[in-house]
């Protein structure tokens, strides 16, 4: 195979050379703003041929904002992107594709019940009728560059996920390419999957193709990446450059990634320190020795994922009186499936879950409730309000039918708007009246809706599911507040949450979820930091057999 | 000012002024979404009459005679008992979020039944005993014929609009099939049912002709009304309809409320036909299909799903559905002009629904639910990034 093909092939013209590759794609001072986040915040990134810049960061820190404006999906409120040196607006996903800009989506967007061919087509919308012998050969000229085997008319339901995979970097370099991005591409995949795309990544690097790989694990960005950037919320704080990456060991690289990610220098940069200030200031119960007797037991729990979420598997811990467990991890770990089947949402297909020693794994969410077992949902609007109805009866909703608020099936309108107000003042909820509609009020003051809820009527062990999820730092220290008094009344609370610094805050002992199982449990510390970082980009090795 | 003391009718604290004026205008944007359709579908119908070349006016000023003057509003309250039962039916099941659209076929199979048995049983039992019964089964066959769909909705949430609409058809064959077979009157080859005689069906209110079927439909309305903003069970039914995912995390046991609304919705179009045919008809035939149900939903939708505010609603639909026969008559237009009318206000429906999604013009007609999931897609969208 020569050279000249390939580069044709793809839509490439720069050769290939072993001086550092020229820039294709400039970006400036990108800055994107969300209601009450800052997603991404003055970023710059030089894109080249024939490299592949890895983009580690946390969730949240600004990596799929960045992706979304450079597919088009997302416009930026400040900043300028270049592309060949000229200042290109990207304003739609169609002009990316036109720019040579294809991007490979974290989750599938190919019809299952359609045909790899037939999907291929479907982009093609530039003439009325499809030309299949053309797209035919376009496929075999693709996959012959990539030397990957792709059949045209299988049906994309019956691929495997690496082979979708495959079909959807076809897809994305369909009409010409010059910049590929693949988000997440290895979340799914099994080692040998992750293997050949290592391979097939190569192949594109050599034909000049640029590519931008998002990852949260370190040692695919080591192994495959030339240029490493770390981004962490919403700034870039760190890049590691090809030079860097030649000249350093992997263990100084990693233990440098994992001080940017992770540690002190990077939670300066962030912009943490001030609500850090905030919460120091506050009466802090102190780290507690788990001397209490055990609340709340998970023996060898294992719940089955819904649709494309991931379950739990083999889940035992556990939690002590006036203790607090954080539960660390990426999203989309399990951590929903643990939570749900620890409220009684969900049923597990295997285990039990134990509450002051009764079991209660077969219990209905009301029994749990009444037992002083409570869910904070992290999806407030989602599932934790019903949006039309009143601030008031969104406080009893857990309590639907029970007296003194029902009688006889019959509501009790005075009984709950008394309490309600009492809640409401208890948890300064901010709401012209108890009769408000809950959907008017803001993010913060729902949550405290939820909270005031669950964290009524004598709460014994209360799972908190990202508790300050896009709070303000004030709520979000008042919250954790609520949590340090629920441990030190004698109540306990599982803090599921995918902000590390929060667990590091308040927690007492810090287990870490990967892939929907326990893969270790940290005592806070000075070290928790660094430890929970390792557990959590998975390179202690946790390999099934595939 | 006027109509801010309408508006904050029932609010016994005084409120603060930005609140008491967003329910005035809460109650306006409410009074412009239910009544204006009405009229632009009255003003359309108009137009329609006008190129057909009759006199609008007299059309509707026979409507006017013969569904109100002159005693005939005793013909639209008669005609009212089915539409309140089935229309509480409705109210209440699409409040959950759920789509009993199988009403024709329930309450055909209601009707055949009551038809069938009742010449029998109003010889030899005490007429109350006989009606309570008749109501009774066939409020239960109709809600028996809504159970394979709840079961499989609940089970496997299946989609209600196709399974009732299904087993709508085949309850009508069925129907057919027992006004034919068993319940066939010997003495006439034609296929219809025995009739029963005149003074063995539901008496009349004193002094009027109407059946105290009116009665038994508009005690439903208030139990429906009642259950829905009362009780527990209501409250567990509308949250269901606005957010099944909070109701799973209130611990509500969806499957079982599914069912339940089912069968009740079912009972009641069982209890219309029980009405209609113990009060009106006195018989049944092959072919008779009123489709009841199909003239009554924009009504529920026009009265939001209210229980209560469905009453004038139907009240206006049964003089308009009196009226209309004889209005089209002389006017020397096919009955079914009516259904124009019917669908005229279903479009101006869907065009307030459309300004008012662009200009506030007040809640949707839609329920949460089903607003939610006409959403869904773009939520998640929006929440991808």
């Amino acid at each position: 195979m020569s050279g000249a093909n390939l580069a044709s092939g793809i839509g490439l013209l720069s050769p290939v050379s072993s001086s550092r590759p020229s820039t294709l794609i400039e970006l400036r001072g990108i800055t994107k703003a969300f209601p009450g986040v800052v997603a991404n915040d003055c970023i710059d990134l030089t894109l080249r041929g024939g490299e592949i810049h890895c983009l580690l960061g946390e969730n949240g820190a600004g990596k799929s904002t960045l992706i979304g404006i450079l597919s088009g999906l997302i416009r930026p409120d400040a900043g300028r992107i270049a592309i060949d040196g000229v200042e290109t607006a990207i304003t739609s996903p169609r002009r990316a594709l036109e720019l040579g800009i294809g991007t490979v989506h974290q989750h599938s967007t190919l019809i299952p019940a359609l045909t790899v061919l037939e999907n291929l087509m479907l982009g093609d919308s530039r003439t009325l009728r499809l030309n299949e012998r053309a797209a035919r050969s376009r496929l075999a000229d693709l996959s012959a560059q990539l030397s990957v085997e792709i059949d045209p008319d299988a049906r994309v339901a019956d691929l495997a996920l690496g082979h979708q995979q495959q079909v959807e970097i076809v897809k994305a370099l369909w009409r010409g390419s010059r910049l590929l991005i693949l988000d997440e591409p290895t979340s799914m995949l099994t080692p040998q999957g992750v293997a050949e795309l290592a391979k097939v990544l190569d192949r594109l690097k050599q034909s000049g193709q640029a590519v931008v790989f998002i990852t949260h694990k370190l040692h695919e960005a080591l192994t495959l990446g030339d240029q490493i950037s770390i981004l962490r919320q919403g700034r870039l704080v760190g890049e590691i450059t090809p030079e860097e990456i030649r000249t350093q060991s992997q263990a100084e690289l990693r233990a440098e990634i994992i001080r940017i990610m992770f540690g002190e220098e990077a939670r300066s940069v962030a912009g943490v320190a001030e609500l850090r200030e905030e919460l120091t200031s506050l009466p802090t119960t102190g780290h507690r020795s788990k001397s209490g007797d055990v609340v709340l037991e998970l023996r060898k729990l294992t719940v089955r994922g819904a649709g494309s979420e991931r379950g739990v598997d083999d889940i035992s811990f556990q939690l002590h009186e006036g203790e607090i467990l954080g539960i660390a991890g990426i999203d989309g770990h399990g951590q929903r499936a643990l939570a749900e089947a620890i409220a009684g949402q969900r049923h597990p297909s295997r285990g039990q879950v134990l509450l002051y020693g009764a079991e209660v794994t077969g219990l209905p969410v009301s029994a749990r409730q009444k037992l002083g077992l409570r869910y904070v949902t992290d999806d407030r609007l989602g599932e934790g309000i019903v949006g039309m109805l009143p601030v008031s009866l969104n406080l009893f909703l857990k309590r639907i039918g029970e007296p003194p608020y029902w009688r006889r099936g019959r509501i009790q309108r005075s009984v709950i708007d008394k309490r309600a107000g009492e809640l409401v003042r208890e948890f300064d909820v901010r709401t012209p009246s108890v009769a408000t509609r809950v959907a008017t009020l803001s993010g913060g003051n729902i949550q405290k809706v939820l909270l005031a809820r669950e964290l009524s009527f004598n709460p014994k062990v209360v799972v908190f599911h990202k508790p300050t999820y896009g709070l303000d730092v004030k709520t979000t220290a008042t919250v954790r507040e609520l949590i340090r008094r629920l441990a030190a009344d004698g109540g306990a609370a599982l803090v599921i949450s995918t902000d590390l610094d929060e667990l590091l805050e308040i927690c007492d002992r810090i287990a870490v979820l990967s892939r929907g199982r326990l893969v270790g449990t940290v005592a806070n510390g000075p070290d928790a930091a660094e430890q929970v970082g390792e557990l959590m980009i998975g390179d202690v090795p946790v390999e099934e057999a595939a | 000012m006027s109509m801010e003391s309408a508006a904050g009718r029932g609010l016994a604290a005084p409120r603060p002024r930005p609140e008491r004026t967003i329910r005035a205008q809460r109650a306006l944007d409410i009074l412009v979404r239910s009544i204006v359709p009405v009229l632009l579908a009255l003003a359309a119908g108009a137009i329609l009459l006008l190129a057909l070349g009759r006199d609008p006016l007299s059309f509707y000023r026979n409507i006017w005679d013969g569904g109100v003057a002159a005693g005939s509003w005793q013909d639209s309250a008669i005609a009212m008992a089915p539409f309140l039962l089935i229309a509480a039916g409705l109210t209440l099941i699409f409040r959950a979020n759920i789509w009993n659209l199988g009403y024709n076929g329930q309450f055909l199979l209601g009707a055949a039944l009551v038809s069938g048995y009742a010449p029998s049983l109003v010889k030899d039992v005490p007429l109350w005993l006989a009606f309570t019964l008749l109501f009774l089964l066939s409020g239960a066959v109709a809600g028996a014929w809504t159970l394979l769909p709840a079961i499989l909705k609940a089970r496997f949430g299946t989609n209600e609009i196709i399974t009732t609409l299904m087993m709508s058809f085949i309850g009508i064959d069925l129907a057919s099939i027992l006004i034919k077979g068993p319940f066939h009157d010997p003495s006439t080859p034609l296929p219809q049912t025995a009739v029963i005689p005149l003074n063995k069906m539901l008496p009349s209110i004193p002094g009027t002709r109407i059946h105290i079927g009116l009665l038994v439909a508009i005690a439903a309305i208030l139990v429906v009304h009642y259950l829905l903003t009362r009780t527990s069970w209501g409250l567990r039914l509308q949250i269901m309809g606005a957010n099944p995912r909070a109701a799973r995390h209130f611990g509500i046991s969806l499957a079982r409320l599914t069912v339940v609304s089912f069968l009740a919705s079912g009972f009641l179009v069982g209890l219309a036909a029980c009405a209609d045919i113990m009060g009106l008809w006195g018989y049944i035939r092959t072919g008779w299909n009123p489709a009841y149900g199909d003239l009554i939903i924009p009504f529920v939708f026009l009265a939001r799903l209210n229980a209560l505010a469905v009453l004038p609603f139907v009240a206006f639909f049964a003089v308009l559905y009196t009226g209309g026969d004889l209005a089209a008559q002389q006017a020397n237009l096919p009955t079914d002009f009516l259904y124009i009318l019917v669908g005229l206000i279903l479009l101006f429906m869907t065009v307030i629904e459309y300004l008012g999604r662009k200009r506030a013009l007040g809640a949707s007609y839609l329920t949460p639910g089903l607003k939610q999931s006409l959403r869904s897609g773009l939520i998640r969208r929006r929440r991808a990034k």
